[in-house]
């Protein structure tokens, strides 16, 4: 008895262990990140064994990190970015969602397996004539070209639709009868009903502006039109000289932060979000 | 009448868009990739054909891409899906920090994988000032000191495998958590009554039961390990031909854009053949896991 | 506003698509429903009740036949142009409303002439949520309340906006027992208030007896009986009826007609003149029994149930088709537990006979078979 109590004492020990191992290794990047945007330029490069640790700490970095490169422009334009684009793709998604989830029209299964399987083609395939598109059409370094591409999201739309059709019937008979027009239905009951996967969507598609690169890296050249992404890869290349490492990492922290502090407000959704995206997509 | 055309109406913005960006495109891709000598400035070209394919599959820069892309995929797939296993199945089996470490793990997800790849080049990258975190630790343990970013392959290829697991393993852990929660008690506590070894637990009920979310997580890590780009990018910088890097999308970008870029016939040619793998090794993965995956559990 | 249905038909193709035969949901529904009256439509489910709803409402629109509101005929009106109030099973609240603003939801659908002012609505909800006595309850969300009272929030919100016609499909089946006698008698109340000519839906043939003016029985989209509760109980058309209207149940054997006497078995049980011999089944209410040494039915007894005021007794025989035979009679009645058999006489008008094939009522003794002009 005594051995078998023994033995889950230690495989407990272990489980905590094997756990916390990983978290260390999941945090480490940015407790490093952190440290190093705290230190000054000379000390970090005066440290050949870099410290785990910082006795006086500086800000400095981070003001250069918005006086000498424009972050506060990568920011600004990242943030502009992501509104402009889930708000546009919010107003697209409802309607098409709803469409397949409330309006009974001829055709409406053909034209909704059609998009599902378009949600199986690769981004990297339509890349390549959207690129020639957006240049064709001289919309290169403007939001109208960065935005343009990334309005519709099949998997949201088959997502709210789900949402959508979970919704009684009778509450649409009951509005009908009371002589609610369709669209006002929606507006009025649908989408106060499915809030809180409009929110998930809404967080997951900032999420996913926040940190795009590809398509905002071939569209602009201008940095005036960057966005964090493409910032920081300016920076590391361009920016600060290749050696002020303090610098690039307040740069860094900069640009984490943000999402960080939305993960934390938005935890649950997001992950059972993400979860969901998971198990349907 | 009216209500047929509202549908469609209602419909409209997402089938612009859908056309414009993504069914235009994805016909065009194939017309690009068969049109020789195709010139992106007079948008002209002088014949149709293979010739971009067989260009592609002979550039040696490609051919390097598809190597470093094939072994991300096999060292990483299997790698993170294990690990994320283990994570999840220790997370299921405690209560207290639970959340806590939750939380934690999947903090990778919502950070922006360029301005985290540099914390992590800093972190392996060996200068004249210093050796860097982890080669610190390396001679802690008694080896030798290695440049993770600028020195020999094998060591660049471990720094990337390593990123991508760790850019990975949120959303793995969080879909094994999830489906080791969705495994009813009342399985176990059967096997309690009957006293089954902890092992015979895991490989006769819990396995089993997960294993759709295992075949599913294996399929889309193999897909997405293809795609890899981003990561190699961040850690490597956008010359990725000359860190020796690169990988097939990469490819695909450097032949559209940049300073090696203007061959939209190329790039469409790769990402066809890309393409093409992608869905061979999914049907291949589909294949196998109809007949090893457990049905109507 | 009185209303007419004409000849109503209600066709839906098939669900599974290889057949090609169509699903006939109502089936040529002729019937005129008086102004102000109370109509209760009972059936079994899947009987197209609710389809006959849907039809009125406007939700579904007719394969063939009219619907008319008074003189109007509204077959090709919108259901928001009929003006109807519709309250349903589920309740069908809107769960991110308050109380107040799910009933002032339909009259912020007004549009024209109609529009109305902020305070009128707020008044007219408030008057609405008064005759339902939910009036306390305002700022409450729909999750916050009992069944009975979401209920309640639903007959509002039908009724707020005045409609020609209340439609209530199904409207208690979701509460429990206690709540749905007390609800049943809440919806009597408020149609007899608001005078307001209400058609519900029910399943329960206890709940339509008990607060209709006039019952509609259907089964397989065909209407079957209407008349009022207690004419259509006291004198069913066909078989079907009779089984579907009584608790306990009426009792059903087989049997035949032999030189003009009815027989169960061996026993004849009553006279039977101007029908010739036949098979046929013979219904008999539990209330037709009558305790009598004598008797010329002889039943095994199985137990008694004593309710108080009366007792139920509790038999067999082998050309019954129900499992038991219950026979109520007054608690006064002297039965021994271990007596075997139980002779019975029975009354003349608790005993209907039909056809053994088509279950259509024979009419025998002093029956006849009566019409309904005006129920």
């Amino acid at each position: 008895m005594k051995s078998k109590k023994i033995c889950k004492i230690l495989g407990k020990i272990g489980k905590y262990a094997f756990l916390g191992f990983w978290a260390i290794i999941v945090l480490f990047p940015f407790y490093w990140m952190i440290l190093s945007s705290l230190k000054g330029y000379s000390a970090y490069n005066s440290e050949y064994i870099p410290k785990f640790f910082t006795t006086n700490p500086t800000f400095e970095n981070y003001s250069s990190a918005f006086t000498t490169v424009s972050l506060g422009r990568y920011f600004f334009n990242t943030i502009v970015f992501a509104v402009i684009t889930t708000a546009v793709m919010l107003v697209v998604i409802t309607l098409a969602a709803f469409a397949f989830a409330r309006l009974e029209f001829k055709g409406k299964n053909i034209v909704f397996t059609l998009f599902l399987s378009l949600m199986m083609i690769p981004n990297e395939l339509i890349i390549i004539t959207n690129f020639v598109t957006i240049t064709d059409l001289g919309l290169r370094n403007t939001f109208t070209g960065l935005v343009l591409p990334s309005i519709t999201s099949i998997f949201y739309i088959y997502l709210l639709k789900e949402n959508f059709e979970q919704i009684p019937d009778n509450l649409y008979k009951a509005a009908k009868v009371d002589g609610t027009s369709d669209f006002k239905y929606l507006l009025r009951v649908m989408i106060p009903i499915c809030k809180p996967t409009m929110i998930t969507i809404t967080i997951l598609k900032i999420i996913e502006c926040w940190n795009s690169y590809v398509w905002p890296r071939l569209i602009t050249d201008d940095s005036d039109y960057y966005l964090v992404s493409n910032g920081i890869q300016e920076i590391r290349e361009n920016g600060f000289g290749r050696e002020n490492i303090p610098a690039m990492m307040a740069a860094v922290v900069v640009i984490s932060v943000p999402l960080i502090i939305l993960f934390f407000v938005f935890r649950k959704q997001i992950m059972t979000g993400v979860q969901k995206s998971g198990t349907k997509g | 009448m009216k209500k047929k055309l509202k549908g469609w109406l209602y419909l409209l913005p997402a089938i612009l868009f859908l056309s414009i960006f993504m069914i235009y495109p994805l016909i065009d891709v194939l017309i690009y990739s068969f049109e020789e000598g195709y010139n992106f400035a007079s948008q002209t070209h002088n014949g149709i054909g293979l010739y971009n394919y067989s260009y592609v599959l002979h550039d040696t820069y490609f051919l390097q891409a598809l190597k470093n892309t094939f072994i991300l995929v096999i060292i990483t797939v299997p790698l993170s899906t294990g690990t994320a296993l283990l994570i999840a199945m220790a997370l299921s089996s405690i209560k207290k920090l639970r959340e806590l470490f939750q939380t934690v793990f999947f903090l990778p997800y919502v950070t922006n994988t360029l301005a985290v790849g540099l914390v992590f080049m800093i972190l392996f990258k060996k200068t004249a000032y210093s050796d860097g975190m982890i080669n610190l630790l390396i001679k802690l343990f008694g080896g030798e000191a290695v440049d993770f970013i600028d020195g020999p392959y094998w060591a660049k290829m471990l720094v990337l495998c390593i990123y991508t697991v760790w850019i990975v393993m949120p959303f793995k852990i969080l879909i094994l958590t999830g489906a080791l929660a969705s495994v009813k008690d009342d399985y176990y506590k059967a096997a309690k009554i009957d006293s089954t070894p902890a092992w015979r637990v895991f490989t006769r009920i819990t396995l089993p039961m997960i294993s759709p979310m295992i075949f599913y997580l294996v399929i889309t890590g193999f897909i997405g390990a293809f795609k890899a780009y981003s990561d190699a990018v961040a850690l490597f910088g956008t010359d990725l031909n000359v860190a020796g890097m690169n990988t097939i999308v990469g490819y695909i970008y450097d032949m559209l854009y940049g300073n090696s870029g203007g061959y939209p016939s190329y790039a469409s040619a790769a990402a066809l053949i890309l393409f093409c793998i992608v869905l061979t090794i999914t049907c291949i993965n589909l294949m196998v896991s109809k007949k090893s995956v457990v049905k109507g559990v | 506003m009185k209303v007419v249905l004409d000849k109503l038909c209600k066709r839906f193709p098939n669900r599974d698509k290889k057949i090609k035969t169509e699903v006939i949901a109502v089936d040529n529904f002729t019937f005129e429903i008086p102004d102000g009256t109370l109509v209760g439509l009972l059936g079994p489910s899947g009987c197209g009740k609710s389809t006959t709803l849907n039809l009125i409402s406007g939700l579904e629109k007719p394969t063939s036949g009219r619907v008319f509101f008074g003189d109007t005929d509204v077959t090709d009106m919108s259901p928001e142009d009929r003006c109807v109030g519709l309250v349903f099973q589920n309740y069908a609240l809107y769960p991110h409303l308050t109380v107040r603003q799910n009933i002032m939801f339909p009259l912020q659908n007004f549009k024209g002439e109609k529009k109305l002012t902020k305070e009128v609505m707020f008044e007219k909800a408030l008057e609405a949520a008064k005759l339902v006595q939910i009036d306390m309850l305002m700022e409450r969300k729909p999750n916050e309340l009992s069944g009975g009272q979401q209920q309640r929030v639903a007959i509002a919100r039908a009724l707020v906006k005045e409609p020609k016609v209340l439609l209530l499909d199904e409207p208690l089946s979701n509460l429990d027992a206690r709540l749905r006698l007390q609800t049943r008698e809440e919806i009597r109340r408020i149609q007899r208030e608001t005078k307001v000519t209400t058609i519900f839906v029910t399943h329960d043939q206890e709940e339509a007896m008990s607060i209709s003016d006039i019952i509609v029985v259907m089964k397989d989209g065909v209407v079957h009986q209407i008349g009022k509760p207690q004419d259509v109980y006291d004198d069913p058309i066909n078989l079907f009826v009779a089984k579907f209207l009584g608790t306990p149940p009426i009792n059903v054997f087989k049997g035949k007609v032999k030189n003009h006497m009815i027989y169960i078995g061996n026993s004849a049980i009553l006279k039977a003149d101007k029908i010739d011999d036949r098979e046929v089944y013979v219904g008999i209410r539990p209330e037709g029994f009558v305790l009598n040494d004598e008797g010329e039915l002889t039943l095994d007894l199985k137990g008694l149930e004593v309710m108080g005021r009366d007792t139920t007794i509790v038999s067999t025989h082998e050309c019954c088709e129900n499992v038991e035979i219950r026979s109520i009679v007054s608690a006064e009645t002297v039965i021994y537990p271990n007596m075997e058999k139980v002779k019975f006489s029975v009354k003349p008008l608790k005993t209907f006979l039909f056809d053994a094939e088509t279950g259509d009522r024979i009419y025998f003794g002093r029956q006849e078979k009566r019409t309904y002009e005006e129920a």
